[in-house]
C-alpha cells in the first residue's frame, strides 16, 4: 500500500487532519461541517461555477473567498465557513442566479428536492436586485424519459459534465450566450437522433427543475412519495436503486451517490425500465387451460389442480420423470425454495434454471 | 476449472484502478452499462485497452489494440498469446512454481500455436497479437473480462480455461484490480446458480458427497434421491424423446430463449402437464395447462446476487399488483398442498436456512446487509466478505493449466449459407424482452429487430441501410432491419436476441457445451436475403 502524506487544517477552529489531494468541501464534510453546494457532485471533477461552496481563508493579516469544492487543502489553512464576508457573497451569487430563474417553485416537480430552492430559503432570498425575465421553457421532444426546462437552468453544467466525464456519450452541451444561455442537444435534435442513450444521469444529477423524469411529471410531491431501496432487476451489475412509491403506485426510479456497487449512477433500464411493474399485460388471475382455452381460477383451484396432477405424474411414472425449471429473474430465496421443491416435495434432482451465463 | 470457482474474482469498485483491461467477447456499455462506467473510468485514468470483438463496440473505438477477431476463433487468439507469453519469457515463474500445476504440458502444446497460424483462424494480424501479448504480460495490474461471447459457443468451458491460463501464466490473479471476471448477464445468475443446479447442492455442495446430503436430509426431513439430475437442455431432449412427462417452469421462457425454437416447442407439447409461473403471458405459458400470476420484483423482499457475488436486499414497494402472488409463496403452497409442508412466514426466514445450511454463506443474515450487500464467500458472522478471490490459494490448491487444442464450431458458414450469424444483447432490452418492451421510455430508441451487415457484404448483396431483409439459417428464417456499417467484421452479421416477432433463436443451433451444456448461440451459418 502507498501511504498518501496527512496534512492538517483549521476549519471554524475545529482541527481537521485528511490525506493530502482532498479539497476543502471534502475537508469540511469529513467533520460534519456543511457547506452549501450547487454545481459539485462527487461523481464529477470541480468546476467551480456556482460560487456557492466559497469560504474564507486566512492569508496573513487579510483573507480571500476561494471556491471550496476546487481548492485543494493545504498544511495550516485557516478556512471560515460561516463568517460575515462569507455569507455576505453567499447571498450575492444567490441572487445572480435568481436573476435568470423563474420563481414557480409551486408548479415545480423539483419542489421539496431543489437544492436552489432550499438555499434561497435557508439564505432568505426572495427578490433578486438583477432580475431579469428568465427565457427559454420545456423543451418539445417525443421522447418519454427524460424533461428539459430551459428556463430553469442555472448553468451548473452538471448535466454537461456527467454527461462527457461519466457517461462519455457527449450528447448535450452548452449553447448560446449570456442571458442565453443553456444547455441542450446539437441543433436542437429530438433525443432519438443523437447519441443520447436516455440514460438519465443528467436528470440524477441536476440540481433545479430543469431536468426531470418525464413520466413523474404531476404524479406527485417528492414528500407524498415512499422510497424503498433495493436492487435493479435487469442485469449481473446488481445496482442499488429507490423506488419512489405512491399509493401503490411506482412513480418514478431514483439512486443516491454513494451507493453500492454504483454510486448513484444507473443505465436506462434501471432508470426508465419500470413500466412493466403496471402494465396492463400483467397476469392478474391464475388461468387453467379447458378444452384448448384459458379459463380464470381462484387461486385454491389452480393449486389444487396443480398439486394434484405432480402427484398424480409422480405416482405413475416416479419423480425424475418430473422437472423444475427456475429463473434468474427470481431471488435468491425462490430459487432455493424450487430447488427444496424438486428434491424434498417431488423427489428429483431435475431442477435446473435456464440461463446460464 | 483452472481455479476452483466459477465466478469473477474481482469486485466492480476495483476495476477503475486497473492499468491494463482485456476485454473479450464482451459489450459492457451496452450489456452491462454501469461496469460499463466503472471502465469509462479506468480508461481516463489512462487505463489501456485490449479488445477481441468481431464487432467495433464502443471500448474497440478506444483501445490500444482491437483485434477483430472471427466468431468462434478465441482458442486461437487465447492460445497464441499463451505462446508469445511464453516465447518471450513474459511468464512470472516463480507463480508458475508455487502455485500451478502442469505447465510442462501446457509449454510442450503452445510450441506449434504460432501467432502466424493464429492469424489465419482468427484474420488478427500476427503482430497484433505479440502486441497484445506483451501488454497483458508486463502491466502490474492486468484483469480480463468476458461474457456471453466467449461461454455461448460448444467450446465455451474451453475458452474460459485458456482465458484462465493467461491469469496463470502471467500470475495476474489473487490480487486487487487483476484477475479473472466473468460479468454475469442477468440480474440474478449468480445467485439463481449458487442455490439451483442439477447436481449441486445450494453453495456448490456435491450431490454425490453423503454427508452433504445427509445434513440437508436431517435439515428437511426427508430422503434425498441420490440420482443425478438432468440440465435443462437434457430435460427437452428427454421431451423429445418423450421420456419426461410434468414440468413447472418457473420465471423464464425457454420457447423464446432456448437455441432451436421447433424443437423445444416440439418437447414442451410431448408433455403431459406444463405449470408455468411468470408476471406476463410468454411463449412458454401458451403451451401451458396452468398460468400462475407472479409478482415482479418490486412486490416482494428476498435477495439477488451479483456478479461481483454480493448478496442484495430486494425490496417489497408495493402489494401484488391482481390477483398475483410472490414466486416464494406460489412454490411453497403447491409444496405444502402436495404433502411436504413448507410454511415460511417471509423470505427472511427462507434465507436464515440458506445461511444454515451453505458455508459460504453462513455469515450473510438480513440485518448486516440492511445497508450495503455482502460478497460470498463470507463464513462467519464476524467475517466481512470477499472483495477478490483466489489470495494466496484458489480453492481447488494449486492453478491448473489446461491443454486445450481448436475445436470447430458445430455449424461453419458453407456455399448455401456464407455468413457467419452471431447474437447479442443491446443496450435497451433485456433477454426476452418482455420487461424492457413494455417499457415507454426503453421502445423509445430501439423496438424492432434489426441484423448489423458489414457495408462490403451489403455492397454485394445489393441490401442497403434501413431496409427489411430476410436472414435464414438451416434452421428458419426471420425478418430484421438492414443495419449497414463498418461495426460488424466481414463476412459476419449479428442479432438482438430480444424479439419475439423475430426470435433469433429460430435461426440457432442447439448445440451444447459438453461441461455446462451451454448453448452455441454465438456462431451459425446464415444468408440473408432481399425480400
Ligand atoms: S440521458 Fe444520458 S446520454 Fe442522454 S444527455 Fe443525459 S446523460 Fe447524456
Ligand atoms: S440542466 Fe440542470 S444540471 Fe444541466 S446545467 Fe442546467 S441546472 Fe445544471
Ligand atoms: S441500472 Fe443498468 S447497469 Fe445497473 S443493474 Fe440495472 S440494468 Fe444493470
Ligand atoms: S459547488 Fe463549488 S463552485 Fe459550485
Amino acid at each position: 500500500m502507498v501511504m498518501v502524506p496527512k496534512i492538517t487544517l483549521n476549519i471554524d477552529g475545529k482541527s481537521v487532519e485528511v490525506n493530502k489531494g482532498k479539497t476543502v468541501l471534502q475537508a469540511a464534510n469529513s467533520v460534519g461541517v456543511r457547506i452549501p453546494t450547487l454545481c459539485h457532485d462527487p461523481r464529477l471533477e470541480p468546476f467551480a461555477a456556482c460560487r456557492v461552496c466559497m469560504v474564507e481563508v486566512e492569508r496573513g493579516n487579510s483573507s480571500a473567498l476561494i471556491t471550496s469544492c476546487s481548492t485543494e487543502a493545504t498544511d495550516g489553512m485557516v478556512i471560515r465557513t460561516d463568517s460575515e464576508k462569507v455569507l455576505k457573497s453567499r447571498k450575492m451569487v444567490l441572487e445572480l442566479i435568481l436573476s435568470d430563474h423563474p420563481r414557480d417553485c409551486m408548479t415545480c416537480e423539483k419542489c421539496g428536492i431543489c437544492t436552489l430552492q432550499d438555499l434561497a430559503y435557508e439564505y432568505g432570498v426572495r427578490e433578486s436586485r438583477f432580475f431579469e425575465k428568465p427565457d427559454g421553457g420545456v423543451v418539445e421532444d417525443e421522447n418519454p424519459a427524460i424533461q428539459q426546462d430551459t428556463s430553469k437552468c442555472i448553468l451548473c453544467g452538471r448535466c454537461v459534465r456527467i454527461c462527457a466525464e461519466v457517461q462519455q456519450d457527449y450528447a448535450i452541451d452548452f449553447k448560446n450566450r449570456g442571458f442565453d444561455t443553456e444547455t441542450g442537444l446539437p441543433f436542437g435534435k429530438p433525443r432519438r437522433e443523437t447519441t443520447c442513450v436516455l440514460c438519465g444521469q443528467c436528470v440524477s444529477t441536476c440540481p433545479v427543475g430543469s431536468l426531470v423524469e418525464k413520466q413523474a411529471v404531476g404524479m406527485g410531491r417528492d414528500w407524498e412519495f415512499k422510497q424503498v431501496k433495493t436492487t435493479c432487476p435487469y442485469c449481473g451489475v446488481g445496482c442499488t436503486m429507490y423506488l419512489n412509491v405512491k399509493g401503490n403506485q411506482v412513480v418514478k426510479v431514483t439512486s443516491k451517490t454513494g451507493s453500492v456497487p454504483n454510486d448513484g449512477n444507473l443505465c436506462v433500464k434501471g432508470r426508465f425500465g419500470y413500466d412493466f411493474v403496471h402494465h396492463s399485460d400483467r397476469l392478474k388471475q391464475p388461468l387453467i387451460k379447458k378444452n384448448g382455452k384459458f379459463e380464470e381460477a381462484t387461486w385454491d383451484e389452480a393449486l389444487n389442480f396443480v398439486a394434484s396432477k405432480l402427484s398424480e405424474i409422480k405416482a405413475k411414472y416416479g419423480p425424475d420423470y418430473i422437472g423444475v425449471l427456475s429463473s434468474s429473474r427470481c431471488t435468491n430465496e425462490e430459487n432455493y425454495l424450487a430447488m427444496k421443491f424438486a428434491r424434498a416435495a417431488i423427489g428429483t434432482n431435475n431442477v435446473d434454471q435456464c440461463a446460464r451465463t | 476449472m483452472s481455479f476452483g470457482s466459477g465466478a469473477m474474482t474481482n469486485s466492480i469498485s476495483e476495476i477503475k484502478d486497473c492499468k491494463l483491461i482485456f476485454l473479450i467477447g464482451g459489450n459492457p456499455t451496452e450489456a452491462h452499462p454501469i461496469v460499463g462506467l466503472e471502465m469509462k473510468k479506468a480508461l481516463r485514468k489512462g487505463c489501456t485497452f485490449i479488445v477481441a470483438d468481431p464487432r467495433k463496440i464502443w471500448f474497440a473505438q478506444h483501445a490500444k489494440l482491437y483485434l477483430p477477431v472471427k466468431p468462434g476463433s478465441d482458442n486461437w487468439l487465447l492460445n497464441a498469446l499463451a505462446h508469445v507469453i511464453i516465447a518471450e519469457g513474459l511468464e512470472n515463474r516463480e507463480f508458475i512454481k508455487t502455485r500451478t500445476e502442469g505447465y510442462e504440458e501446457l509449454k510442450e502444446f503452445l510450441k506449434d500455436i504460432t501467432p502466424e497460424k493464429a492469424s489465419e483462424y482468427t484474420g488478427i494480424p500476427a503482430e497484433d497479437i505479440r502486441q497484445a501479448a506483451r501488454l497483458y504480460a508486463r502491466s502490474d495490474k492486468s484483469a480480463i473480462y468476458y461474457t456471453l461471447g466467449i461461454t455461448e459457443h460448444t467450446c465455451g468451458t474451453d475458452n474460459v480455461r485458456t482465458i484462465a491460463n493467461l491469469a496463470l501464466l502471467t500470475g495476474h490473479i489473487g490480487k486487487l484490480s487483476t484477475g479473472v471476471n466473468p460479468i454475469r448477464g442477468q440480474n440474478n445468475v449468480q445467485g439463481a446458480t449458487d442455490m439451483c443446479i442439477p447436481n449441486k447442492m445450494p453453495g456448490y455442495q456435491d450431490v454425490t458427497d453423503n454427508a452433504v446430503m445427509e445434513k440437508f436430509e436431517n435439515a428437511w426431513g426427508v430422503k434425498l434421491s441420490r440420482t443425478l439430475g438432468a440440465t435443462s437442455p437434457t430435460m427437452f431432449e428427454r421431451m423429445n424423446k418423450n421420456q419426461f412427462k410434468a414440468l413447472y417452469v418457473i420465471g423464464e421462457d425457454p420457447v423464446l430463449s432456448e437455441p432451436n425454437q421447433d424443437y423445444t416447442i416440439k418437447g414442451i407439447k410431448n408433455l403431459e402437464f406444463l405449470v408455468v409461473q411468470d408476471i406476463f403471458m410468454s411463449e412458454t405459458a401458451k403451451y401451458a395447462d396452468v398460468i400462475l400470476p407472479a409478482a415482479s420484483f418490486a412486490e416482494k423482499d428476498g435477495t439477488f446476487t451479483n456478479t461481483e457475488r454480493r448478496v442484495q436486499r430486494v425490496r417489497k414497494a408495493i402489494n401484488p399488483i391482481g390477483n398475483t402472488k410472490p414466486d416464494w409463496q406460489i412454490t411453497c403452497e403447491i409444496s405444502t398442498r402436495m404433502g411436504y409442508n413448507m410454511g415460511y412466514p417471509s423470505p427472511k426466514e427462507v434465507w436464515d436456512e440458506i445461511a444454515s445450511l451453505t458455508p459460504m454463506f453462513a455469515g450473510i443474515n438480513y440485518a448486516r446487509i440492511e445497508q450495503n450487500g455482502i460478497q460470498w464467500p463470507c463464513p462467519d458472522t464476524k467475517h466481512p466478505g470477499t472483495k477478490f478471490l483466489h489470495e494466496g490459494k484458489f480453492p481447488r490448491g494449486l492453478g491448473k493449466f489446461f491443454v486445450l487444442p481448436y475445436r470447430a464450431p458445430a455449424e461453419s458458414p458453407d456455399k448455401e449459407y456464407p455468413l457467419l450469424l452471431t447474437t447479442g444483447r443491446t443496450l435497451y432490452h433485456y433477454n426476452a424482452g418482455t420487461m424492457t418492451r413494455r417499457s415507454s421510455g426503453i421502445i423509445h430508441k430501439t423496438n424492432d429487430c434489426f441484423v448489423e451487415v458489414h457495408e462490403a457484404d451489403a455492397k454485394e448483396l445489393g441490401i442497403f441501410d434501413g431496409e427489411m431483409v430476410r436472414v435464414a439459417s438451416r434452421r428458419g428464417e426471420i425478418t430484421a432491419r438492414a443495419e449497414v456499417s463498418d461495426k460488424v467484421k466481414r463476412g459476419v452479421i449479428w442479432m438482438p436476441m430480444h424479439f419475439a416477432e423475430a426470435a433469433v433463436n429460430k435461426l440457432t443451433k442447439d448445440a451444447y457445451d459438453n461441461i455446462t451444456q451451454t448453448a452455441e448461440y454465438k456462431v451459425c451459418g446464415a444468408k440473408i436475403e432481399k425480400i
